[in-house]
């Protein structure tokens, strides 16, 4: 219990370590809590700014795609509508086509029909001269008797 | 091991000298070896076991902690980097709370402090007697290992806290502030005759309250950790198979004490200097 030297060797050594502490120790150290708080501090708004950059993005995508389906709906629509004009179009070229091609197979058939009764006609016409011919039994003078022939082969 | 001494007494005397290094009376300087020796030196001697362990354990807090600034950087803290932030962050916290002034120096001084002054401390829950056997095995006979069961040490520190508080005083109050403050109160009268007549006796009352800081300062914490090494000692006497009975209660304790003996410290030497810095201008 005596008091010596060592008190003064004690002041000396705490006042070198406080003086380690106070120039080595504390300053880095609180330097770097502050500038972590401020770090932290910045990420936390960072992150309140970039939360409300989402919500204005969501808004502003929720409005584009309203926008598009509106679009899109219309397109749509419109499409049918022409889809719809297009059929009505067709059917109606169709039903012309189909009409005209009617037309002139009808035209061919009684073209055919007539050049047909033509030919019967004439040849009715040369079997009853040679009917009458057989009949009569004389040269029937085809040409002085055509008139009457004609007359009759109108008439088949 | 206390059946190697020859009684309780001389062993509890034993465990309670220091290493001393100083002068003889005849002149020489060397090693005391017996207690009536280190008595003899007087002043000029040191204890050399209690020095070394202080500036030994004050390393390990600069090491450790030196360390821990070095790498110090604002990404994320590893787990020991986390713990020796906690504790600056706490100290820094107290100095806060207390300290109402602007000095750079109060917050390291209380880190050093109370890391420093926990490490001293915490060398009370080594068992009382392996390292004076281990020293004894290389020819050192005395060995304390705890530093702030010498009053030197810690008388040592309270005074170097006693002379910045007198120091910061003198600076923020200037020399006329500073003796006002000792000689004015607490008795303060109108009459100028009375103010001078009530002048000594307000620089007795205010002279052992300043007086009493450093002294009450120190030897809260010397005798704190004497008196539990003193009882660890008196443990380590008993009969080995019972020590554990009452060594463990105690350690456990202890560790308690050790926490808030430095923890006070720190505390009244950041209040002694708000003290210092305060100028009564509320």
């Amino acid at each position: 219990m005596n008091i010596n030297l060592t008190l003064i060797g004690q002041a000396i050594s705490f006042t070198i370590f406080v003086w380690f502490c106070m120039r080595f120790i504390w300053p880095p150290v609180i330097n770097a809590l502050e500038a972590r708080k401020k770090r932290i501090a910045d990420g936390l708004a960072d992150a309140d700014a970039a939360k409300t950059e989402r919500e204005r993005a969501e808004q502003e995508a929720q409005q584009t795609t309203g926008q598009a389906r509106e679009e899109a709906s219309r397109i749509l629509a419109q499409a049918e509508r022409r889809a719809g004009e297009i059929v009505a179009e067709a059917r109606t070229t169709a039903k012309t086509e189909g009409e005209r091609i009617l037309t002139q197979a009808q035209e061919e058939i009684d073209k055919n029909t007539q050049q047909v009764r033509e030919q019967l006609r004439g040849e009715v016409a040369t079997l009853a001269v040679a009917g009458a011919e057989a009949v009569l039994r004389r040269e029937v003078d085809a040409k002085a008797h055509a008139e009457a022939l004609d007359q009759l082969a109108e008439r088949l | 091991m206390a059946t190697e001494y020859a009684s309780g007494a001389e062993y509890i005397k034993h465990h309670l000298t220091n290493l001393t290094f100083g002068q003889h009376p005849d002149g020489s300087w060397g090693f005391a070896h017996t207690r009536e020796q280190v008595d003899a030196m007087g002043f000029w001697a040191i204890h050399v076991d209690s020095m070394a362990w202080a500036i030994g354990l004050g390393l390990v807090f600069v090491g450790l902690f030196g360390y821990a600034a070095r790498r110090a950087t604002e990404d994320v803290p590893g787990g020991f980097q986390n713990a020796i932030e906690q504790l600056v962050e706490f100290i820094d916290g107290t100095v806060r709370d207390s300290f109402s002034h602007r000095n750079r120096m109060v917050a390291p001084l209380a880190l050093c402090s109370f890391i420093w002054i926990f490490l001293m401390n915490l060398m009370d829950l080594v068992p009382v007697d392996w390292v004076p056997w281990a020293f004894s095995l290389i020819g050192v006979h005395y060995m304390k290992i705890v530093p702030t069961t010498d009053p030197n040490v810690t008388m040592g520190m309270s005074l170097s806290i006693f002379a910045l508080v007198l120091y910061y005083s003198l600076r923020c109050k200037g020399i006329g502030g500073f003796l006002g403050e000792l000689t004015l109160h607490p008795f303060s009268a109108k009459n100028p005759f009375l103010k001078i007549l009530l002048i000594p006796i307000n620089l007795f009352l205010e002279g052992v309250a300043l007086l009493a800081k450093p002294v009450s300062h120190g030897l809260r914490l010397f005798g704190n950790l004497y008196a539990g090494e003193m009882i660890f000692i008196l443990i380590a006497l008993l009969p080995l198979y019972a020590q554990w009975t009452l060594s463990v209660p105690w350690a456990i304790f202890h560790v308690l004490v050790i926490l808030l003996q430095a923890f006070i410290f720190m505390v009244l030497t950041v209040v002694y200097l708000n003290m210092a810095h305060d100028t009564g201008e509320h």
